[in-house]
């Protein structure tokens, strides 16, 4: 029993974690349509940029964390602008090409610069953090995992749900044209997901590898992960990516700690292909409005 | 003269995809002030129109290749729709594009993208006083709204941009007659009461010029009829063609019923 609620505790908060990185990927999606394979890059960039700005450049942890929320920010910012937005209006292939392009040029400079060795942050987190639940243990760690997720995705709901920008940013998601006839601004908006994506990866990146340890090989391979996690969620539901998340962060305990180690990395891909099997819609997919 | 002329189209022609070439030589002008009626039957033109004012074509790779439209005295053909909609222009589009998994209100603030930050209570109040309809189902998911609600919410969203030229295109389309005429209603009174300058794009010919003050008549891409909409009224031409009146009008009239169901199951 013990066991079992140990494992749920860090199945949940790895679920939270992952369900706040793919609420970046179905972001991209739903505003622009664009598949974003440097989805794992993105993560690692936000790791590594808290690694240089944390243990190399020494900066108080707080300090470091917010510049790297805000670095992240304007990256995706500048990879949309850079590399994005030529190519609105191009081929739907092209475009995730590109972003396959960008997966293997981010992985190539993080290699160059950082090398494929497991980097350490300095040890930060307060072991105050750590939770005494009955008899199971909570670390510190897994406790970050769940307030940053929690506050995190409070934070984006209530952003899309009742700020100006959040509802510009559904509207296109939901009629491009008709957002374009009323001046949104489109192109600000594909913007502002790129922007967006990138920092909430950023943001379980580093928590990511505080657990596993900074690698480059490591952190994209996770990235990997929010196709099962958005397959399962449906592509476009924001709801949907939190639950399928959780569920995937669940599955992935559960396999290690009752069945074998080894099974737990692809538990998330054999749900993939049997979802996709199944209910190609994902779960909680949006239910199609169709007027009769 | 000169200052008392909000939009100045002259002789454009607009070209889709640089090869099929659907504008040719289109000139008119609206007043301020008024309400300016542009009508035609399927496929003449009006839609594009309406684009090429609001800087919509692009997104569709048409152009304006010749000609200019002077808005307020500035030339703004081929301006993006974020410029032009920023100058106070805003196209309602056809067929009642609302974002379905918005609210109604939520849809109503999409209209104040182009002030964005600045205060917009007040032009909640203005619109729910204009369509109370709507602020009954203000919390409802406007994918779940009828047919003149819809109408109702596009409207009203265009005008919590605080345009200072509506575009409305075929406000009537599949509404009931009775709706219809609420709805025309509501725009004279918006024009009279605000006065927000109108253009009205309609098939709906009778309804269109009782409260127009102008009217034009397009086919196959160019104007062919200008006049005072009393005029038009009253015009043998108009009244065979568009209003159903004359002698043949049963025939007509049978013509349209038929392409505007075929059109309502496109929607
Ligand atoms: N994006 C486009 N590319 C190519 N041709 C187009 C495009 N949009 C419209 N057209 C053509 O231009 C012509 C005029 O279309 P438009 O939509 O302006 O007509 P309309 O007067 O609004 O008609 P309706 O009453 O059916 O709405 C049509 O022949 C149409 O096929
Ligand atoms: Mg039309």
């Amino acid at each position: 029993m013990e066991f079992f609620l140990q494992l749920l505790v860090n199945g949940i908060s790895l679920g939270f974690l992952y369900a706040l990185s793919a609420l970046g990927f179905v972001m991209i999606f739903k505003s622009s349509s664009v598949l974003n394979f440097a989805h794992g890059e993105l993560l690692a960039i936000g790791a590594f940029l808290f690694l240089v700005l944390s243990a190399w450049a020494k900066l108080p942890i707080v300090l470091a964390f917010a510049l790297t929320l805000v670095g992240s920010f304007a990256l995706g910012f500048i990879v949309e602008r850079l590399f994005l937005r030529p190519l609105i209006g191009e081929a739907l292939i092209e475009v995730i090409m590109l972003t396959v392009g960008l997966a293997a040029m981010f992985k190539g400079l993080l290699l160059f610069v950082f090398g494929g060795d497991i980097h350490d942050y300095p040890e930060f987190l307060p072991e105050g953090l750590s939770l005494q639940l009955g008899t199971i243990q909570v670390p510190s760690v897994y406790v970050a995992a769940l307030i940053i997720g929690i506050v995190f995705l409070i934070l984006f709901g209530f952003f899309f749900k009742y700020s100006s920008q959040g509802i510009y940013m559904r509207s296109v998601a939901d009629n491009q044209p008709a957002a374009l006839s009323l001046g949104v601004h489109v192109r600000r908006v594909f913007a502002l997901s790129w922007a967006i994506a990138a920092l909430v990866c950023a943001m379980s990146g580093i928590v990511l590898g505080i657990i596993n340890g900074v690698n480059v090989h490591n952190l994209s391979g996770i990235g990997l992960k929010v196709f099962p996690v958005v397959i399962l969620g449906g592509l476009d539901s924001i709801g949907g990516a939190i639950l399928g998340g959780i569920i995937i962060g669940l599955l992935e305990t559960f396999t290690g700690g009752y069945i074998s180690t080894s099974l737990r990395e692809i538990i998330p891909y054999i749900v993939l292909v049997f979802i996709l099997m199944v209910r190609p819609y994902g779960l909680f997919g949006l239910v199609e409005i169709e007027r009769v | 003269m000169e200052n008392n002329i909000r939009l100045l189209i002259n002789n454009i022609s607009v070209v889709y995809s640089d090869v099929i070439q659907v504008l040719k030589g289109v000139s008119l002008t609206i007043k301020k002030g008024q309400i300016v009626s542009l009508l035609g039957s399927n496929g003449a033109g009006k839609t594009t129109t309406l684009k090429a004012i609001s800087g919509l074509l692009k997104s569709e790779n048409g152009k304006v290749t010749e000609g200019s439209i002077e808005y307020d005295g500035e030339p703004v053909q081929n301006s993006s729709p974020e410029e032009i909609t920023r100058k106070g222009i805003i196209q309602v589009l056809e067929g009642r594009q609302e974002f379905k998994y918005l609210t109604v209100e939520e849809n109503l603030r999409v209209g104040t993208a182009t002030r964005w930050g600045k205060p917009f209570k007040k032009d909640l109040e203005m619109v729910y006083h204009y369509f109370p309809a709507l602020l009954a189902r203000k919390k409802n998911l406007a994918g779940y709204c009828s047919g003149g609600e819809l109408q109702m919410l596009v409207m009203g969203r265009g005008l919590m941009a605080q345009p200072r030229l509506l575009l409305l295109d075929e406000p009537s389309l599949g509404l009931a007659p009775l709706l219809v005429k609420e709805i025309f209603q509501i725009i004279r009174r918006v024009n009279q009461e605000l006065g927000t300058t109108l253009m009205l794009v309609e098939q709906n010919a009778n309804m269109a010029l009782q409260i127009a003050h102008y009217g034009y008549v397009m086919e196959n891409g160019k104007i062919v009829m200008e006049s005072d909409a009393e005029d038009l009224r009253e015009n043998p031409d108009v009244k065979e063609f568009y209003l159903g009146t004359a002698a043949s009008g049963a025939l007509k009239s049978y013509k349209d019923v038929k392409s505007y169901k075929r059109r309502k199951r496109w929607l």
